[in-house]
């Protein structure tokens, strides 16, 4: 039963999907094209992210004097120190 | 008299029910109207003309921002994928199915290259299934239609054969329940097509002035209260080739922004200078009226010859009523000429059904020209004009549809008679006016319980006339489709007719319709409006600009 309604909503999702981008009126095929885009350019969007974020947000801490991940172990003393 | 005191006390109740969302304009800025009436106590003695009529506001709840955003972004993906399936016709890995120049005239000037003919061939085509649906039987309350498939993708249709039966008709002009096929209702019809044949062969100025015409005419103007009136056998004609008659050039037309394609087309047929007012915004009109008397014509200017408003009693795309007492005023103060269109609200709008006139208390002889159709509430065809019978006896000899078009059939005839009578009550029968009551039931109850479910609904608390504002156009074939398949037809209107962010469905309320049918399309609408995601309201008040603070216009009391 739970798979029957999760399938019941992964279809209305879809149909959603389907309205809200305006690709309903479009024919099978044409939504396959719209489809296989999103997809690609979403899959490239993660990839690039998960690739790419980790690295920026390293830099962009070390560039403000804060890096606990080289030096982690003494900024956690240091707030040990403080709060005690 | 007993149906009048009914009619005093069934408005108080209507009234007395008012709903939260509804902002009633008490007209105390405009009791210029009532003069002698002021001083009428509110009693049940008081005859409807005599009671204020309080006119509720009209709405035009704008949609969440996000909305719009969607709006546009549907149509930018449609219009990409327009464009690459031109490109394949172009190229020739498609076969187009539209019209397209022959080989030879590919180097002249295109014919099919502008954007009406792109949004014909990319957008309309997909959804064209919603429209023109053939119907087999009387479009009354309930209709069936022939089930009809498309196998290319509404290029081509066929027929299955097979008939949907029952379906709820939402969209057809039936107000009063007139459009039917009950034998003993028709009998007066087929006896008058026994005297009279149903071709008439000849224009009215010739041999086609039958006395069922005169009969007719002379009902029409009792009906509404005026001198003399002219019936024509086509309602869009009755405008468009009359107007022609009455202004020509070196004459000023203001027209309301919404007005219909009819009064558009007579408008520019007569010559006239043309200049367009914000729908409904006295202001807008006021500073026109000033400005033209003012100015004069543009390059010599010498004064106007006629100043012709011309409004509509009910907007047909929006439901909103005219704000008849203010222009009144202004025509009076500035002394122009006022044109009343009132194609969806005669029989419709009123408490005993003679028009926006009687909604309004208003004396039908103070409007210049009235103007109406027989297709609506009547359940027949044709078109009026009425007024002052030195206006109309004009208009017999000088109007392009008076003197060329064939007269009105005979049976259309008796049926436009036999319906006023009904409405008058002269048959004997309170069959009209509880038609007109229940048609002022069924439009406060489906709008309010509309309004309820959270769907933006336009226009005016008392006007049969329904827009549900759908929005995106993908929604638009959904909400059709769907609809049909509970076996409810409606109507859906998308670009050219409407703004292109404001796709609606617009629903026409009938008083055929029973109370189990309206319960049973507002269940539908709210399933569908759950599952489609279409109650957009979020309860807010009119964006339009509140007029009633700076008019100046005088009030004689």
């Amino acid at each position: 039963m739970d798979m029957k309604n999760m399938r019941e909503n992964m279809g209305w999702l879809y149909y959603q999907y389907l309205l809200i981008t305006g690709i309903y009126v479009l024919e099978p095929w044409e939504q396959s094209i719209f489809n296989t885009l999103l997809f690609t350019m979403v899959a490239m969007v993660i990839y690039t992210s998960y690739v790419f974020v980790p690295i920026h947000v390293r830099l962009a801490l070390e560039f403000c004097m804060i890096s606990p991940i080289t030096y982690g172990h003494f900024f956690a003393i240091n707030v040990l120190v403080i709060t005690g | 008299s007993e149906s009048v005191r009914s009619d005093g006390s069934f408005n108080e109740s209507l009234r007395n029910t008012s709903h939260q969302l509804v902002i009633t304009e008490i007209c105390f800025k405009s009791k210029c109207y009532f003069r002698n009436e002021i001083n009428v106590q509110k009693n049940d003695k008081g005859d409807c003309f005599h009671q204020p009529r309080v006119r509720g506001e009209d709405s035009f709840e704008e949609a969440p921002m996000y909305v719009a955003v969607l709006t546009y972004m549907n149509y930018g993906i449609v219009i990409l994928f327009g464009y690459f399936r031109d490109f394949l016709r172009a190229v020739g890995l498609e076969k187009c199915h539209q019209a397209q120049e022959r080989e030879e005239q590919k180097d002249f000037v295109p014919l099919y290259q502008d954007f009406e003919n792109f949004y014909k061939r990319n957008l309309y085509t997909r959804v064209r299934d919603n429209w023109n649906r053939p119907i087999c039987s009387l479009p009354g309350p309930v209709f069936d239609i022939m089930e009809r498939v498309s196998d290319d993708y509404n290029w081509t249709f066929r027929l299955t054969g097979r008939t949907v039966e029952n379906v709820i008709n939402m969209g057809s002009y039936n107000y009063l329940g007139f459009a039917e096929n009950n034998v003993d209702l028709l009998k007066t019809v087929a006896e008058e097509t026994r005297q009279y044949g149903v071709g008439v062969c000849s224009t009215r100025q010739e041999l086609g002035n039958l006395s069922i015409h005169e009969k007719l005419e002379r009902l029409v103007a009792e009906f509404l209260g005026v001198e003399s009136a002219m019936a024509f056998g086509m309602g869009f004609a009755t405008n468009s080739m009359n107007i022609p008659a009455l202004v020509g050039k070196g004459c000023l037309i203001l027209s309301d922004e919404l007005n219909h394609t009819s009064l558009i087309l007579g408008a520019r047929l007569s010559g006239a200078t043309i200049r367009v007012f914000k729908h409904n915004n006295m202001q807008s009109l006021e500073k026109m009226l000033k400005e033209a008397i003012c100015s004069g014509q543009p390059r010599t200017h010498r004064t106007w010859k006629k100043i012709l408003i011309m409004v509509e009693g009910i907007y047909s795309m929006e439901g909103s009523l005219v704000r008849l007492p203010e222009i009144l005023e202004l025509k009076k103060k500035y002394k122009a000429y006022l044109y009343l269109d009132e194609a969806h609200s005669i029989g419709a709008v009123g408490p005993i059904g003679r028009g926006v006139t009687e909604h309004f208390g208003v004396d039908p002889n103070e409007v210049d020209v009235l103007m109406g159709t027989f297709t609506k509430s009547f359940g027949a065809a044709g078109g009026y004009i009425a007024g002052k019978k030195e206006l109309v006896d004009y208009l017999r000899s000088h109007s392009h549809s008076a003197v060329y078009a064939t007269a009105m059939s005979p049976p259309v005839v008796e049926q436009i008679i036999r319906a006023i009578k009904c409405i008058m009550g002269v048959d004997g029968t309170t069959e009209g006016q509880r038609r007109v009551r229940q048609l002022a039931e069924n439009t406060r109850y489906l709008r309010s319980r509309l309004k309820k479910m959270g769907f933006i609904i336009y226009g005016n608390q008392d006007s049969p006339v329904v827009p549900l504002l759908l929005y995106l156009p993908g929604k638009v074939g959904a909400f059709s489709r769907a609809m049909l398949k509970r076996k409810i037809g409606v109507v859906v209107v998308g670009f050219p007719a409407t703004p292109i962010t404001e796709a609606r469905a617009r629903f026409c309320v009938s008083a055929a319709h029973t109370r189990e049918m309206l319960d049973k399309v507002l269940q539908s609408l709210d399933e569908l409006g759950d599952y489609i995601k279409v109650k957009f309201s979020r309860h807010r008040s009119s964006y339009r600009p509140e007029l009633y603070d700076e008019t100046d216009f005088e009030l004689d009391s």
